[in-house]
């Protein structure tokens, strides 16, 4: 069936954070579905909207679907636009837009580049560096003892010049890479708990800190 | 190893970088407490000059020498000293206690100061978020300064309740007075125009909001139009030839919106400032050593105790000599207090007293010159 597989694309971003929150949570039980209707759930396991089996399947049918699925899901989770409350807050810089891709060459197994994976590239790139703001601006994110986050002395990621990595430390002993200092900030200054190197926060701090950094040439080594 | 056993052990004298550099500070900040009232008044502005010409002179990258006069000056005011402290941005002690450390770091300081300063102004941003018990605990610790405070509001103080408590504790937000021919006016220039009802915030929301240097949900920082026309009143009685001397939280001009280095109405307040032959605007918000002039106006900003900002990536004004990019491995590193002497015609040289640099101080002549003289020395490592 068409239509649960164009449902499932365009509910993948929140969806996505969605799972995470009720990962722990119990099923909950959804209504039995009326006769002569189909039920369609969102991917949360838990929002339903019944459809009628004579609905025509079409690609307008599909996004109302889809459009009640997210309003229902928006109304019981207020506040869960997280990308949009956090762009809206501290601008994050837009990552290179691929556009003039579309059309030309090769991009999966199937052919030229379409719009829809140049937004997906975006979407997915974006989301990543925004999380890493979220973390960047929080205390509690970062676990700091003190209530204190970067963003105290780097507003948007100023001075942090990630394209200067990675240069001799001599305080650290070692060549530094960008999230050498990044724990060495978390563990110091802000007195939270060091990341590993592969931690999700981590490599959305480093990528948040490059995002901000955008267009700036790489310079390893410069004091 | 003490002194007398170097002796006794025929250890030649050397003494490290370290110490030399800090027997040097200690004989700046020595020179500058012994500076008495009548030296200070009686000192001829070309002492220096002299002291170059007797052969007396100061390394490179030493300590600027600041026993300055001002005698031959003439002019309205009588030549004194005030300090200040600034953006301590305490929380209550049970969540940070460093910052709290450092606010009572600059209190020593300014109390070591001899003689004592006529007063100490404090820069706003005493509270981190504005609430009663950060704020009680800042009036608390400002009680030790041994010399009389003047209060200046910042964001993080205003935006929980919306300046009540600060009210309370320090009396109005914008006044002015006069001291030793000089007109001294303290304004509330973090105003914002209301942005939380429209979105139902609370008011931790709202101040949380605020209080993020680079959250663009917030509003401009404005004096007002009500605190402009109370300005214009305040200032009629005061003769052009009068010195005046502003303090005001943010910048007083528009530097850098995203930060809110800014104030929205900044030339209006220019504006009603200009008749005046001398005036200084201090103010704090930035973190950091930053010079402007804007005609007639000398623009200086304060040191924060709590952490340095980076200066903002545009609009830096062309006077300003950068203060060393802060070490991240020194944590107090781009912080401290100052002082500020004022000269008789009411210019004024100002101190920045960096906690682990070589202080600098940006001179009234260096404004006045359009940067060509009094240059300050620039920091090896600028910001990015």
């Amino acid at each position: 069936m068409k239509t649960p597989a164009l449902l499932a694309l365009a509910l993948l971003a929140v969806s996505m954070h969605a799972s995470a929150q009720d990962a722990a949570g119990t099923p909950q039980q959804s209504p039995a579905p009326a006769s002569g209707t189909t039920q369609v759930k969102l991917c949360d396991n838990k929002t339903t909207v019944q459809v009628s089996k004579d609905a025509p399947k079409t690609r307008e049918e599909g996004q109302k679907i889809s459009d009640s699925l997210m309003a229902q899901w928006k109304a019981a989770n207020p506040g869960k636009d997280w990308v949009q409350a956090e762009v809206e807050a501290h601008q994050v810089v837009t990552p290179e837009d691929n556009s003039k891709l579309v059309g030309t060459g090769q991009s999966s197994t199937y052919g030229a580049v379409t719009q829809q994976d140049v937004q997906v590239w975006n979407n997915e790139t974006y989301k990543m560096a925004v999380y890493g703001s979220t973390v960047f601006h929080s205390s509690d994110e970062l676990g700091s003892d003190i209530a204190v986050s970067c963003d105290m002395c780097h507003p948007r990621a100023a001075n942090t010049h990630p394209e200067t990595y990675p240069k001799f430390q001599p305080q650290l002993g070692r060549v530094a890479l960008l999230r050498d200092m990044i724990n060495w900030c978390i563990e110091h200054p802000v007195r939270g708990k060091v990341l590993a190197p592969d931690d999700p926060k981590m490599r959305a701090l480093e990528a948040y800190i490059l995002a901000q950094r955008k267009g700036v040439p790489l310079d390893y080594g410069k004091r | 190893m003490s002194d007398d056993m170097n002796d006794k052990l025929k250890i030649p004298h050397i003494r490290s970088v370290e110490t030399r550099h800090l027997e040097e500070r200690e004989a700046l900040f020595r020179g500058l407490r012994n500076l008495d009232r009548r030296a200070f008044l009686k000192a001829s502005g070309g002492a220096a000059a002299a002291a170059v010409a007797a052969g007396v002179t100061y390394p490179f990258h030493s300590f600027l020498p600041i026993n300055v006069a001002y005698a031959d000056e003439g002019g309205a005011a009588q030549g004194f000293n005030f300090a200040y402290i600034s953006d301590s941005h305490l929380y209550v002690k049970k969540t940070n206690e460093r910052f709290v450390r450092q606010l009572l770091r600059a209190v020593d300081d300014v109390n070591s100061l001899d003689p004592q300063p006529d007063f100490v102004l404090y820069g706003g941003d005493l509270a981190q978020l504005g609430r009663r018990e950060e704020l009680d605990m800042g009036a608390q610790i400002l009680k030790s300064l041994k010399a009389p405070v003047h209060m200046m509001a910042g964001e993080h103080d205003w935006y929980y309740d919306m300046g009540e408590h600060w009210n309370t504790l320090f009396g109005p937000e914008h006044y002015s007075f006069d001291h030793k021919g000089v007109h001294f006016v303290v304004l509330m220039s973090v105003h914002e125009k209301d942005f939380w009802s429209a979105r139902g915030m609370s008011p931790a929301e709202r101040m949380h909001t605020v209080a993020g240097l680079d959250n663009a949900v917030q509003s401009a920082f404005e004096v007002g139009a009500p605190q402009r026309e109370w300005l214009k009143q305040d200032l009629d009685k005061v003769s052009a030839t009068t010195p005046v001397i502003v303090f005001s939280h943010s910048p007083l001009y528009k530097l850098y919106r995203p930060w809110n280095f800014w104030t929205d109405d900044a030339e209006d307040v220019q504006a009603i400032l200009q008749r005046f032959d001398h005036v200084t605007v201090l103010h704090g918000h930035t973190h950091q050593v930053l010079t402007n002039r804007i005609g007639n106006i000398q623009f200086h900003g304060m040191l924060s105790t709590a952490w340095p900002w980076p200066y903002a990536p545009q609009g830096l004004p062309a006077l300003t000599v950068q203060m060393n990019r802060p070490n991240p491995f020194d944590a107090n590193d781009g912080l401290g207090d100052g002082s500020v002497a004022v000269h008789p015609d009411g210019l004024v040289d100002k101190l920045y007293n960096l906690w682990n640099r070589n202080p600098m101080q940006v001179k009234a002549s260096y404004l006045s010159s359009g940067g060509k003289s009094d240059i300050p020395v620039a920091p090896t490592l600028s910001s990015y």
